[in-house]
């Protein structure tokens, strides 16, 4: 036994320390609101400038420095224009990980979005509705990096002769088949990948589509199915256009979340074997390597593409509300 | 006969749901089910042959927990850095987030609209694009700004502060969008008999919010409890201060084939999140829905 209860003491004391601190903060604004004369702009402001403060300081400056940091050589301390963009769009590593982003995000949400519409149509009528959603929606709990070990197992490779521990290998065996090692071939292994980031995503996808498919008037299909539609012609004439602005959010929210997913890549291939992406592979460069300035260029190139995306889900969104 | 191809259709959907969830739930289960194997046989057979040679022990569990060797996981001590962690985490982004929605939503000043688009705005940054910067402002300052240089547990401090920065502008989209739904009459009332701002954001704000923010929470917590990329770089990877997905991230590199490790640490560090899941559902989904669903 090492685990040393005792040990733990002083985090949790920085807990409560932290949590006391905060509340003094939240008290005090709450006194001078309740104090304070009923000005508006003084009440706005007490009560917006944590936030500003803290997203100026950790998220707008950090981006801008950025920003600077992809024009400069590792270090930060020379400039460098535009050599690290050059490298992103010439070094064949960084070339693969632009590649493999390309076939996430469009494999991703398509295919996540699509199993979870088929699958949310076929419960939501269902009386296990709640049970059956709980099921897919299991991996999300389990998180990335325990997807990673999940499906790490799926794939275990064992030679020929010795049993296999993988559910694949044992699938390909019993068929006939020679094992193999599915994370090692690229570019199939990337496709692999884009497996767990499926199985992690559809159960997100089926829980929205089916909270709109339940939200469709129950009068317009009862019509139409009196009017003699069949099962297929009122999904497609009523259900998916009801559910479109849904269907719209999911798969852009999708999209977000797999430009910047980085915990499956890293937990199960490190990125090797060719099956680095953008989020990986700016980790990899900052942190790794101490390429700063390559691992800035790519953070901004990530932020250019994701731009689209947000911009059109809050649309969207607020277009819905 | 249009009954027949009616039930066909509803028979073929409901196999269709019912592959797909054997698809969805098998390698879990498969996971799950080593997990209470002997080291041995996990490592030489298939852990679909347990059905015919139940042998199952909780050796695993007792050793990613608490063993004292290096390749054991120490579960037990990232496990209290993981709540420690999240619970700052979640609370921290969901008062000032709850606050600044207030303030947007119900109290009229210049340059409102555009400070409300600014802090959408924001969504865009992905947290790769801060993390560079925030790791030197921490350990090196920067412009006005001192550095921290914080160790030992106040390292914490520094994980909470970066993810309060990146859940505020969805936690205060998503606050603003149900906050400005919130019936006129009621506020306006309130306003006229004279409570202050601080009245109305206690006695009446706060419980009409309940459901968004009880939403904004589950999933907070799910995503920081969840989260690799910050921990990773800004926890500094020790058992100190390192939550579980750290720790389960680098048993999967370095102790890749031990998969007695792996396979319990994965449901030590999912045990959580999947109990939030179980019983709260259904705030996720809703808090999810809030603005792309009507009704």
């Amino acid at each position: 036994m090492s685990f040393d209860a005792f040990a733990q003491q002083p985090k949790l004391l920085y807990l409560l320390q932290g949590v006391a601190a905060f509340a003094a903060v939240v008290s005090l604004i709450l006194l001078a609101l309740h104090r304070g004369p009923v000005r508006s702009r003084a009440a706005a402001l007490l009560l917006l400038a944590p936030a500003l403060l803290l997203l100026t300081v950790g998220l707008l400056l950090p981006g801008l420095r950025t920003l600077a940091l992809s024009f400069t050589e590792n270090g930060g301390d020379s400039w460098a224009g535009f050599d690290n963009y050059v490298w992103m769009v010439t070094d064949p590593r960084a070339l693969v990980a632009l590649r493999n982003t390309l076939a996430w995000v469009v494999l991703v949400p398509s295919l996540a979005t699509s199993v979870g519409l088929l699958y949310a149509a076929a419960v939501v009528r269902s009386r296990f509705r709640a049970f059956a959603l709980l099921l897919v929606l299991t991996p999300m709990a389990i998180s990335f990096v325990g997807a990673g070990v999940v499906w790490k197992f799926v794939y275990a490779y064992r030679p020929a002769e010795a049993g296999q521990i993988g559910l694949l290998n044992q699938l390909v065996v019993a068929f006939g088949g020679e094992p193999r090692q599915w994370l090692v071939d690229s570019p199939w292994n990337v496709l692999f990948l884009v497996v767990v980031m499926v199985w992690t995503q559809a159960g997100f996808a089926a829980v929205l589509l089916a909270g709109a498919i339940r939200a469709v008037p129950g009068e317009l299909t009862e019509a139409a199915r009196l009017d003699g539609a069949s099962p297929r012609q009122i999904f497609w004439r009523i259900t998916m256009p009801s559910i479109r602005p849904t269907l719209l959010v999911v798969v852009l929210a999708q999209a977000i979340g797999t430009f910047k997913a980085f915990d499956i890549v890293k937990t199960m291939t490190g990125g090797q074997f060719g099956t680095g992406v953008i989020a990986h592979e700016m980790y990899d460069q900052a942190f790794r390597y101490g390429e700063t300035g390559r691992g800035a260029a790519l953070a901004v190139l990530l932020f250019v593409l994701v731009t689209p995306f947000v911009a059109h889900q809050v649309r969207a969104q607020r277009r819905a509300a | 006969m249009n009954g027949v191809r009616e039930r066909l259709a509803s028979r073929a959907f409901t196999s269709v749901a019912v592959v797909i969830a054997v698809l969805w739930t098998t390698p879990t289960l498969g996971l799950l089910l080593s997990s209470f194997r002997p080291e041995e046989e996990i490592k030489t057979t298939g852990w679909w042959t347990v059905f015919g040679t139940p042998h199952l022990t909780l050796d695993n569990y007792g050793e990613v927990l608490t063993a004292g060797g290096n390749g054991s996981g120490r579960l037990a001590e990232h496990f209290v850095n993981s709540v420690v962690i999240t619970l700052p985490s979640v609370l921290f982004p969901l008062v000032l987030a709850f606050f600044a929605a207030y303030a947007l939503a119900w109290i009229d000043f210049r340059g409102r609209d555009a400070l409300v688009v600014g802090i959408f705005a924001l969504q865009v940054v992905p947290l790769q694009m801060a993390l560079v910067p925030l790791l030197k402002l921490f350990s090196q300052g920067w412009l006005f700004l001192p550095a921290w240089n914080l160790t030992g547990p106040a390292r914490f401090g520094q994980i909470w502060f970066a993810h309060t920065v990146f859940a505020l502008p969805f936690a205060v989209f998503l606050l603003h969008n149900f906050l400005a739904g919130l019936p006129r009459d009621l506020i306006e009332a309130a306003r006229v008999d004279g409570a202050s701002h601080g009245t109305l954001l206690l006695r009446i704000v706060l419980p009409l919010a309940r459901p968004a923010l009880v939403s904004f929470a589950v999933i907070q917590f799910i995503w920081v409890w969840n989260d690799l990329l910050v921990a990773l770089t800004l926890s500094g990877g020790t058992a100190e201060t390192a939550p579980m997905t750290v720790r389960l991230a680098s048993l999967a590199g370095t102790y890749g084939n031990e998969w007695q490790r792996l396979t319990a640490g994965a449901f030590v560090a999912a045990f959580v999140p999947l109990l939030v899941f179980v019983f709260l559902r259904r705030h996720f989904a809703r808090g999810l829905l809030a603005g792309s669903v009507k009704g």
